[in-house]
């Protein structure tokens, strides 16, 4: 059972200053939610580089290797065909053929193998429920959270130091 | 925080805020609906309705309602196909290879041009699907198992390559359309008032709540699905052309065609888009986000494209004599002086004569005839079509089988129809849907809205 703060900021900026400000005096910032990306405030909150190009990569390879080795069973190993006299009785020879769906099937792995990824890791996801701590966050209001549990200083000093920035609005709330 | 000369037109006008840009998008899906909208949506849905009724009526009868006949076994139904998938490939372009540029101006126009491209790709897919004949086993293209040997299907044929890349490019684009949408969904389901629409609203956007690692992910999703929608736009149209280039067909049998192809598809897809926009900007009071200089910018797409399109043009033209193949030069001089001489004359005026007015600043910027012009545009585009598809084939090697096509009331039929259910799905999105990236705009108020550029200039 601790304290949560939300603080209310009205810009962007105004909200990167104070997270900077604070940063500084060792507060450690939970989470922001704003309306939309706030460029530079990763690094002020340590959010970390997101993996997901990584990921779409991976599945990409995935789609390349599966296309192939379909293309290869289907046209060469289980029922090679004479197709106008071209070659089809191996994968080299043929594979000029192959490209289009070779490439075609990797872009399609990999844009939905990230695009689910991206849902499930958000947990956004059908029906899921919103959990932004204030309706205004969605349009144009941008909301700080600070777990007064874990940082260095007292709630009392926390409130101070929160307090000292630009803010248009506070709530403290307990956490269960 | 990021400056841009003061030099450039500001993207968005007036003295906006934050809250200006959420109340000027979601406050017209709010209300209630314009009866111009009401109007609109009835005729395009009884056109619409038409159009169902006549693809029925060829499904139980079977494709001999076409104006198809020996020489000419493909004609309107793979004309609208090309047109439609042409349309559909602005929106991608628009959003995927704009924003690996860095264009602001996309962020008025991307989310609408992309529905614009779903619903155009649908349309097209209608097209091969009927024309199957038998389409309850249009899974056949499928590579399934089967009780047929198995028989594989051809990896070899562009018309499969086809299959994959417009199932690729559909799906593609509608994944990357809806990561979008979902946290403008989120704006609306946290205004809205009606308790069913706030459920509706609320169920879309997937619980969206704005945390700063979201947007991180949001961000880096839509810069690496912009990275390989990218190629796969060039790819889409590229075989889609090669449905042609690959047959021994003289007028099709031409490896300038993927290019080609595609810049005419750029090209068709932002005249239907300048359409589109138009209207939509002035229905919805949406003229300060989306305004001349977003015109212009399009315009200048238009000249890059069309004046692609005008030399493929010419170099076919050159090369059928240049060649010294005598089918193939009698395909291209059956083309301009032929029975079809009228649709080459149509295309050639409304493809590469028509752009280039826009040459003129004032034509560019001027709105009306912008939409005069995109509409010109998108009439020569489906004749294009229609030349490289009907001329190449009315007249084969045996002159005895010569002859013209004419198309029947099934075949007008089904193009009118999809046009009217592409303008109902169209006008169903701009009622309900957010229809400009709000989330995406609001990161480019404070460098390019009027209001801040007049105040950094003032410092």
């Amino acid at each position: 059972m601790g304290k949560v703060f939300h603080v209310m900021y009205d810009d962007d900026d105004t909200l990167k200053q104070a997270a900077t400000q604070l940063v500084s005096k060792g507060i450690h910032i939970r989470e922001v939610y704003s309306p939309f990306p706030i460029h530079g405030i990763d690094p002020i909150i340590g959010v970390k580089r997101t993996r997901l190009a990584i990921a779409a990569f991976m599945y990409a390879t995935t789609g390349t290797t599966l296309a192939l080795l379909g293309m290869w069973y289907f046209m060469i190993h289980d029922w090679p065909m004479n197709i106008g006299g071209k070659p089809s009785f191996s994968l080299i020879e043929n594979l000029p053929a192959f490209i289009p769906v070779t490439f075609e099937f990797s872009v399609l792995c990999g844009a939905h193998g990230m695009a689910l990824t991206y849902l499930l890791r958000n947990g956004t996801l059908p029906g899921m429920p919103a959990t932004n701590p204030d309706p205004r966050t969605t349009d144009n209001m941008f909301v700080m959270e600070i777990a007064a549990d874990g940082q260095a200083m007292s709630v009392d000093e926390l409130e101070a130091a929160v307090k000292a920035t630009a803010l248009v609005e506070l709530s403290v709330k307990e956490s269960h | 925080m990021q400056r841009e000369a003061a030099i450039r037109e500001p993207l968005i006008l007036g003295n906006k805020t934050y809250k200006d840009i959420t109340d000027d998008v979601v406050g017209p899906i709010e209300g209630p609906a314009p009866m111009g909208w009401k109007i609109m949506i009835t005729i395009a849905a009884l056109i619409a309705v038409y159009g169902v009724g006549s693809i029925l009526y060829l499904l139980g009868t079977g494709i001999g309602v076409w104006g198809l006949n020996k020489t000419v076994g493909w004609s309107w139904d793979i004309t609208n196909f090309v047109w439609w998938v042409g349309i559909g490939h602005a929106g991608t372009l628009i959003s995927a290879v704009l924003l690996l540029f860095r264009q602001k101006w996309r962020m008025a126009i991307n989310r609408s041009a992309e529905a614009m491209t779903i619903f155009a790709v649908i349309m097209a897919a209608i097209f091969p699907g009927i024309h199957m004949g038998r389409i309850w086993v249009s899974y056949w293209v499928l590579p399934l198992p089967n009780q047929f040997g198995s028989l594989w299907v051809n990896f070899n044929s562009p018309l499969l390559w086809d299959v994959f890349a417009i199932s690729t490019y559909f799906s593609v684009s509608l994944v990357f359309w809806y990561i979008g949408l979902i946290p403008d969904f989120a704006t609306i389901r946290d205004r809205m008032k009606k308790p069913l629409a706030k459920k509706i609203y609320g169920f879309l956007s997937f619980g969206w709540s704005g945390r700063a690692k979201h947007w991180t992910r949001f961000e880096e999703v839509s810069l690496v699905l912009a990275g390989i929608a990218t190629p796969l736009v060039f790819s889409v149209h590229s075989i889609v052309s090669m449905d042609f280039a690959t047959s021994v067909i003289p007028g099709w049998h031409t490896t300038i065609f993927p290019p080609y192809f595609v810049s005419g598809a750029v090209f068709s897809g932002f005249a239907m888009v300048q359409t589109l926009l138009l209207i939509m900007r002035k229905g919805m009071k949406l003229e300060n986000y989306i305004h001349v200089k977003h015109v212009e910018y399009m315009n200048i797409v238009i000249i890059v494209t069309g004046s692609i399109v005008g030399v493929a043009y010419l170099t076919e033209l050159f090369i059928s004599w240049y060649s010294g193949v005598e089918y193939e030069s009698y395909a291209f001089i059956n083309r301009f002086s032929g029975p079809y001489s009228w649709s080459y004359w149509i295309m050639m005026t409304c493809n590469v004569i028509s752009p280039q007015l826009f040459w003129f600043k004032k034509i560019r910027r001027s709105l009306i005839a912008t939409f005069i012009l995109s509409i010109v545009v998108n009439i020569g585009m489906w004749f294009e079509r229609y030349v490289i598809i009907v001329t190449s084939i009315h007249r084969d090697y045996n002159p005895s089988s010569w002859g013209e096509f004419h198309p029947t009331s099934v075949d007008v039929g089904i193009f009118i129809g999809t046009l009217g259910i592409f303008f109902t799905l169209f006008l169903g999105f701009a009622r309900f849907f957010p229809v400009l990236a709000l989330n995406e705009l609001k990161t480019i108020l404070k460098s390019s809205g009027e209001n801040y550029k007049k105040s950094h200039e003032s410092h």
